[in-house]
């Protein structure tokens, strides 16, 4: 009689779907606090420390770690160019992928070759892409200035060294990025647009719409919230990004390329001082913050149309 | 209007259409042909600024590839890369498929804002996380170690594909789990025996997704790892094969084309799906 109850009642756990929801995702969640929530908060603690690499014991410090950032040329050149190069680069990608998403909508012959070749610079991964790009930038070699001297745009005395002047390093940067980003960029757009009914695109044509009207007052409207999800991840992407950093121009010249995330590593990892390290990349914290949040907006608008 | 001039239209809308987007295709694949193309040249070729770097001004040869194979840790790097990649693989799919079931079906409306939180923490980047992680894999005595990163790649698929998995298991019909219910399963056991038979190409994409991810992760690996022979490819041939001022082109061009393309391809084929999880709802 009472080993049939314990029975039943094991059943019974087994079979309320509350405890088997728990039960399944449980372990996921665990894991998750274990290596994102935890390390995160590690993080807030260590900036407020005195920890490097070696040390067996930490004090606190309150925002001692901060202050000494901020005051550092450095950290606020670094600050400058995240921010530009993360802006810069989105634009840019915006603007492209919005052409070569319309111009994908079409059908043609040998589209998914196309789109395979599209693709390549969001799938392979970044460090090497970016090194295809060290040896098309060389300061000897690069590729590019080759062509443009023998099509005459440069002239004999003209050769840019794209990675050493603050500048073109820079520019070259963004250029990177951009490749990178634009795939992904392109085909968010591209699922917004094909989701468009084409009820609508021909309600437009039969009122009479030209082609910038249809686009700014109908397509771009429509568009908009799976735009501001490209934009979000592509703004994530760059802003937390020292990978192409790294391999291209290390931060220099003269730390002119020098982002947070780079800085963070350089600092924390190469220098050894884990505490100013954990200080510069909680930087990256507000803009992660303030993305998280637009991106929940978006999800929600979605969910109650 | 004239029918000659709308045909000329068509065709300089047409001809407008295919610049654009062989201008996009070229961008895009440019530096991997290059790459390609310095593979097989021959150094003394590929260093004398008044050859035709588009030409193979000597004929190609196979040298660099040889380098590579033969005189590189480049072959250990890719079983280092699959080995990590296998093992992520098996932890994500454990973790993540239970728990996109889960949060599809039976956590209700709490389930939902747990999802999204679940999705969020993709944001959260490698390079905030490192510094810390870095003393914890220390402390662990997993530097050096591929396992450090079989423990925290995790971090950034499980996220992912339990949203992912999320979607594809709110796709199927809840029909045919209350019928085989009905007909005596468990909740669990229609899970397994009805749901998981019709999911293998969700389970697929998940698997192609976290490979690729483990494959491009750069900063967990250049932190943990200092040692050569235990490098992951996406590290070892931007560290180990620069050095210095001595470049060996034609060697390393061949390492990064032979890691980028064919995982690409791969990935061609699911790149619908992966879409469908990055639009966050936005789409319907």
């Amino acid at each position: 009689m009472a080993q049939d109850a314990r029975v039943s009642r094991l059943g019974h756990f087994l079979d309320s779907e509350k405890w088997l929801g728990r039960l399944m995702i449980g372990p996921a969640i665990l894991f998750i606090v274990a290596v994102v929530g935890f390390p995160l908060f590690l993080a807030l603690f260590y900036s407020v420390s005195d920890i490097t690499v070696g040390s067996e014991s930490m004090a606190f410090v309150g925002l001692e770690n901060f202050k000494n950032v901020i005051q550092d040329p450095t950290f606020r050149q670094a600050l400058w160019n995240t921010f530009v190069f993360a802006i810069v680069s989105n634009v840019v990608v915006l603007v492209l992928a919005k052409v070569l998403a319309l111009a994908l909508l079409k059908d043609f012959r040998g589209k998914w070759f196309v789109r395979l070749l599209i693709l390549l610079p969001w799938v392979a991964p970044i460090s090497l892409g970016s090194i295809g790009w060290l040896w098309i930038l060389d300061s000897i070699y690069s590729i590019i200035n080759w062509t443009l001297r023998a099509v005459g745009i440069f002239g004999p005395h003209t050769w840019p060294i794209w990675l050493g002047q603050p500048n073109l390093a820079m520019a070259s940067v963004i250029t990177v990025h951009a490749w990178r980003l634009l795939p992904l960029a392109t085909i968010i757009l591209l699922a917004g647009l094909t989701s468009i009914p084409q009820d609508i695109h021909d309600a437009a044509a039969v009122d009479g719409a030209g082609f910038w009207r249809h686009l700014f007052e109908i397509t771009i409207p429509l568009v908009m919230p799976i735009m501001l999800v490209a934009v979000l991840f592509g703004i994530v992407f760059t802003f937390t990004d020292m990978i192409v950093i790294y391999v291209l121009t290390r931060g220099g010249p003269y730390d002119m390329t020098q982002v947070l995330a780079s800085l963070a590593f350089f600092t924390g990892i190469d220098g050894g001082d884990l505490a100013q390290g954990a200080a510069i990349a909680l930087f990256l914290l507000p803009v992660l913050a303030a993305s998280a949040i637009l991106l929940l907006r978006v999800a929600r608008r979605a969910e109650v149309t | 209007m004239p029918s000659g001039l709308h045909k000329l239209k068509a065709w300089g809308a047409k001809g407008g259409h295919f610049g654009i987007v062989a201008a996009f295709a070229t961008f895009a694949a440019f530096p991997f042909y290059w790459m390609l193309l310095t593979t097989f040249k021959e150094t003394r070729d590929l260093l004398n600024p008044n050859n035709n770097p588009f030409l193979f001004n000597d004929p190609p040869t196979l040298e660099h590839l040889k380098l590579l194979f033969e005189e590189t840790l480049y072959v250990q790097w890719l079983w280092n890369t699959a080995w990590v990649g296998v093992l992520v693989v098996a932890i994500t799919l454990l973790l993540a498929i239970p728990a996109g079931y889960a949060l599809a079906r039976l956590t209700g409306r709490a389930g939902e804002q747990l999802g999204i939180g679940i999705f969020l923490t993709y944001l959260v980047p490698p390079t905030l996380l490192f510094i810390p992680l870095s003393r914890v894999i220390a402390d662990l005595g997993l530097q050096d170690s591929l396992w450090s990163l079989v423990l925290v790649y995790p971090s950034f698929t499980v996220p992912f594909c339990t949203w992912l998995m999320m979607g594809f298991f709110k796709a199927i019909p809840r029909d045919l789990e209350e019928a085989a219910m009905i007909d005596g399963l468990s909740r669990f056991g229609a899970f397994v025996k009805v749901v998981m038979p019709m999911s293998v190409a969700g389970v697929l994409t998940l698997v192609i997704f976290s490979f690729t991810l483990v494959m491009q992760e750069f900063v967990y690996a250049l932190t943990f790892i200092t040692a050569a022979s235990k490098f992951t490819v996406s590290v070892g041939v931007p560290t180990f094969l620069v050095r210095g001022d001595v470049y060996f082109w034609g060697s390393l061009m061949a390492g990064c084309f032979i890691a980028s393309v064919p995982i690409a391809i791969v990935y061609n084929f699911f790149v619908g799906r992966f879409i469908a999880g990055f639009t966050v709802g936005a789409i319907k």
